[in-house]
């Protein structure tokens, strides 16, 4: 998702923003966050990048209002001299396709240029996945001599001026030094040469995608025709992206003209080449549960600004979400109108089901709030210091966590004893129970994780005596026979410690915690607990 | 009156008639101790007979060496006495001539020479006062005398010497008490000084039911005494909102979907048509997991369409033309969404039991910061339909039934993007209070790219999910969204029960 911000003046120059309007622009599937005086925003979903330039917006919501529908034609021109860039063997394997366009008889204003350098921005972070899959670049046509030249070279041998500095670089220090080539230096990581576009005249236009040379790579109201490159590793993203930025400068006066491409194969772009795409009236109202007419799908797809003959919808060079007839079909149901549909409920008759699992918890925790202890909820993960202070080796973690939270809990008693220090002041005496997932590594497991529910309750203050009875009620209640036997178990007393076993299994334990073990948890009371895995007992219940 | 006097405990009844004296007297001539004594005044004042008061003071007492002091002189007598007899002597042959400890002789010297008793010239010690002051008693010996004391009786020189002594080693002590007093009521008046006779029933024993005495009362219980408060057990409140959403998926004829909390990049992207660069499988917003190795599902004519719907496309779709890596997909990862369990679901669902319906409500996790408004780990509900002959006017349905047994008439849909569905839609009901459209149903028909790898044709599979957590907070009236998993047992054991 991205928001963009319209200048409401702007915006009203072609459409007035009634309430009846505002309401439309959320109907079209880009919702509107918010109407001042000055601008508006709203957001646009990633499958419709053609919509992040204020004029293809317009285009396509005039025609979803009924305004200049169908298919728009721009008028493309054939490449004159030198209109050509050659894609060198080198660059194949470091950033391997290029698609340009040259565009004249432009007449920018300060606003305009911040608009076009906003696009490339939006559209380099979007649809370029910032700048891996594509970035952008800007030229005035007059600092530079065609044709140009997309290779790649070593970083040694790359020397210019980057725009914004003073001085020439090689490529290593403009990774280093400026802030383009330090945000973006690891799209180039292990790469043995560095891709750049070179004109006649052996200038550096850009290292792709870094950064623009100082002397070409800045536009002002002065330049009246620009050289504009997409670089990247998808040809198709790449063709998308340089027409909706060319459609965007002929939308305010300019006059695009085709580049020839020179690679394996011989090509020219903007590829303005329409997609078609198959689209059965039987399926719209069969997914749509409406009833069109042929004569309605048409208008509803010419709203959507596509055209349609026969069977076919033709759909323009700039729509990037158009995979699958579903796609049309959607586009259909928007032009229809979402607030148009009625609502049904067909009559298939199913029973609810809760799962058995479920229905096992449910029943052994109203067992325990039965007997007066309380349902805590905690994280299923635990912090960095907790798996170091109780010495968890074989815990799993998790990979650049943004909190203090790292790994995922191998039992419950770690959350349980945090939650009792942090609660430590509260009314004594203090009766707590949970049952949740568990986590430990288990190759045989899809996931290579194994997980299991277990219940842990804690009393405090101690009493062992007090978890045997709560256990012994709850496979009572559950008609289970379990058995205890002496044991040891870390961070429990010697002596105060059983294992509990279902069908000859051991499958988990009660006891007094080591006092310490309590004073490292931060716990001031003396504290008994009971932990076992619940698997045994659905296996049981069964 | 009457109910008063037959409501009347035994203890009360005991004190009452010394009720005109002090607490002190009521504890000697009642027999009874202290505490009970108290406790005794408190259930007369529930009955408005009197009022308690509670005076806090604060007494001098002798400290241990002040007990010393008493009876063998200060040090500083014991000082000005050997000067006395040997006046200007150095300070040590003075110090010899007299046993104290270092502490005690420091600090006598510097008390008598604040006296203006003595002074030091050239290390020797010299008299400077007259046989008569001398002789006079200081105002420290004079307190000495006087304690214990109630502070507030000390005069002006008596607390001058107070702040002398303090400073010194366990001369003396200040202790804090509480002294109870209390007066009596216009009622309690009448009460006083009588004294009770009962003959009431205090309890029912074996021996009343047996033969109930004819004629006699019960002694009537204070029922508006203040009892302390009893805690019990309860669910956690998350977990009883969850239980309310399963409600109204059982009700509605869903059956229940369980899963694992972490799984392969296979269910949760891959199968649900998300693009292998999509930047929701980075590492910023989900949670790898280190040190494991995934594995792809036994199934391969799954991963089969799943690496071609992707690749080429499947069912007509252009698909996302990229090489699809296995690699990518075996990743694991703390499921970002429950919708990886609708997809197993399909995955292994049979022609026999369509049409179908399930629904799931569960954790899932992000790579998030924790503050007021973002956390981890939050609940996702979800439910999916599965009937060739849905549609998108069946989802509207299904969907406004659900806010309606949410308890929500008014919803509004709009157009909306999911990778794995197409076409999607956002539901929003109206919140009254703050009367504003709030979005909390996402929802859509799954794509075919979806749907054909896991039931092997493109049926329509109706899908959505209510935003569960914030509903929650809403409902429990919560604001940081920390409070859900804190577990702060005063407000675990406070908290409403939800009745719906």
């Amino acid at each position: 998702m991205t928001n963009i911000i319209f200048s409401r003046k702007e915006f009203e120059k072609h459409i007035k923003l009634t309430p009846d309007i505002q309401d439309k622009i959320t109907l079209f599937g880009t919702p509107l966050e918010s109407v001042t005086n000055e601008e508006i925003e709203i957001e646009i979903f990633p499958n419709r990048p053609d919509l992040i330039p204020m004029h293809g917006y317009l285009r396509a919501f005039k025609s979803f209002l009924g305004k200049e529908t169908g298919l728009k034609k721009y008028n493309v021109r054939k490449p004159e001299k030198d209109y050509k860039i050659t894609v060198d063997k080198a660059v194949k394997e470091v950033r391997p396709y290029t698609a340009c366009a040259i565009v004249k008889n432009l007449k920018l204003t300060n606003e305009q240029i911040k608009d076009i350098i906003n696009l490339q921005e939006k559209l380099a972070i979007t649809v370029g996945r910032n700048r891996k899959k594509i970035a952008i670049g800007i030229y005035p046509l007059d600092k530079i001599k065609l044709p140009i030249s997309y290779t790649a070279r070593e970083p040694k041998d790359i020397k210019y001026q980057p725009l914004g500095l003073q001085h020439e670089l090689t490529a290593p220090e403009i990774l280093a030094m400026h802030p383009a080539g330090r945000k973006y230096a690891s799209l180039l990581e292990n790469q043995k040469k560095y891709p750049v576009f070179i004109d006649a005249n052996k200038q550096i236009l850009s290292m792709p995608p870094i950064v623009n040379s100082e002397q070409t790579g800045k536009i002002d109201t002065s330049t009246k025709e620009v050289f504009i490159e997409c670089s990247g590793y998808d040809k198709s993203s790449l063709e998308k992206t340089l027409v909706i930025i060319s459609t965007a400068l002929a939308d305010i006066g300019g006059e695009i003209y085709e580049m020839e491409i020179s690679d394996k194969e011989e090509y020219t772009t903007p590829n303005f080449a329409t997609q078609k795409m198959k689209i059965s009236l039987e399926n719209t109202n069969k997914l749509l549960g409406i009833s069109l007419t042929e004569a309605q799908l048409i208008k509803a797809l010419q709203k959507m600004g596509h055209n349609y003959n026969k069977g076919t919808a033709e759909i323009s060079s700039w729509r990037t979400d158009i995979l699958h007839e579903v796609d049309l079909i959607e586009d259909v149901a928007i032009a229809y109108g979402y607030n148009n549909f009625t609502a049904e409920i067909p009559n298939i008759s199913t029973a609810g089901e809760e799962s058995k699992e479920n229905i096992i918890k449910r029943k052994i925790s109203e067992v325990l709030i039965g007997l007066g202890i309380i349902e805590i909820s905690s994280y299923h993960l635990i912090k960095q210091e907790e798996a170091e202070r109780y010495n968890l080796k074989e815990a799993l973690e998790l990979q650049d966590s943004k909190t203090e939270y790292k790994y995922l809990r191998p039992n419950l008693l770690v959350p349980l004893l945090r939650i009792l220090a942090e609660n430590k002041d509260a009314e004594y005496p203090q009766k707590l129970f949970e049952i949740g997932a568990v986590f430990s590594k288990s190759s045989g497991k899809e996931t290579g994780i194994e997980e299991k529910d277990n219940l842990i309750i804690g009393i405090t203050p101690a009493n062992a005596t007090e978890c045997k009875q709560h256990i012994d009620y709850i496979f009572k209640s559950l008609n289970i026979e379990y058995k205890i036997s002496e044991a040891s178990h870390a961070g429990l007393i010697e002596g105060r410690t059983a294992s509990i076993i279902v069908n000859n299994k051991i499958i988990g334990h009660f006891g007094e915690v080591h006092p310490i073990t309590l004073k490292e948890a931060g716990i001031k009371m003396p504290l008994a607990i009971a932990e076992i895995s619940l698997e045994e007992v659905y296996k049981t219940i069964n | 009156m009457e109910k008063l006097i037959e409501s009347l405990s035994e203890i009360e009844r005991t004190i009452i008639p010394y009720l005109h004296e002090s607490v002190d007297e009521i504890i000697k001539k009642s027999g009874l101790d202290k505490t009970t004594v108290i406790r005794a005044l408190t259930f007369l004042e529930n009955k408005s007979l009197l009022k308690i008061e509670s005076v806090n003071k604060k007494e001098i007492e002798l400290g241990v060496n002040g007990v010393y002091y008493k009876k063998n002189h200060l040090p500083e007598r014991q000082l000005i006495i050997a000067v006395e007899q040997h006046n200007n002597k150095t300070i040590q042959e003075i110090r010899q001539a007299i046993k104290l400890s270092d502490n005690e002789f420091k600090a006598s010297l510097g008390a008598l020479k604040n006296k203006a008793l003595i002074t030091l010239e050239n290390g020797r010690i010299k008299l400077t006062a007259g046989k008569e002051e001398i002789s006079k008693k200081f105002p420290e010996e004079i307190l000495l005398e006087k304690l214990p004391i109630d502070i507030t009786n000390l005069s002006d020189i008596d607390r001058l010497a107070l702040e002398n002594l303090k400073s010194r080693k366990e001369i003396i002590e200040v202790k804090e008490r509480k002294e109870i007093k209390f007066a009596l009521t216009e009622t309690g008046r009448k009460i006083a000084g009588r004294k009770i006779e009962s003959d009431l029933i205090e309890e029912v024993t074996p021996e009343i039911i047996k033969e109930f005495p004819k004629g006699k009362k019960f002694r009537r219980y204070d029922l508006h005494a203040r009892t302390p408060s009893i805690n019990g057990g309860k669910k956690h409140f998350v977990n009883q909102s969850i239980e309310q959403g399963k409600k109204i998926w059982l009700e509605m004829g869903f059956k229940e979907m369980t899963g694992n909390h972490t799984v392969t990049s296979f269910w949760n992207f891959d199968a649900l048509f998300t693009a292998q660069d999509h930047p929701v499988r980075e590492m910023q917003d989900t949670f790898f997991i280190k040190g494991v190795e995934g594995k792809l599902p036994k199934d391969v004519k799954i991963i089969e369409q799943v690496k071609q719907s992707h690749e080429k496309g499947v069912g007509g779709s252009k698909g996302w033309q990229y090489s699809w890596k296995e690699n990518e997909a075996k990743k694991v990862l703390l499921r970002t969404h429950t919708t990886c369990l609708s997809a197993k679901t399909l995955a292994s669902l049979k022609k026999e039991q369509m049409p179908a319906k399930f629904f799931s409500v569960n954790k899932v996790f992000r790579n998030e910061t924790l503050d007021w408004k973002h956390g981890f780990e939050f609940n996702q509900s979800e439910g999916i339909v599965i009937d060739p002959n849905a549609n998108f006017t069946h989802l509207i349905g299904y969907l406004k039934e659900f806010a309606k047994k949410m308890g929500y008439e008014k919803v509004r849909i709009q157009p909306s993007y999911f990778p794995y569905t197409e076409p999607s839609l956002e539901g929003s009901i109206w919140n009254e209070e703050r009367k504003e459209w709030v979005e909390v149903l996402a929802a859509g028909i799954f794509r075919p790219e979806v749907t054909i790898p896991l039931l092997g044709t493109a049926m329509p599979v109706l899908a959505w999910g209510p935003g569960f957590d914030r509903l929650m907070t809403e409902a429990h009236k919560i604001k940081d969204l920390r409070e859900l998993y804190k577990n702060d047992l005063n407000y675990l054991r406070e908290h409403n029960i939800l009745i719906k």
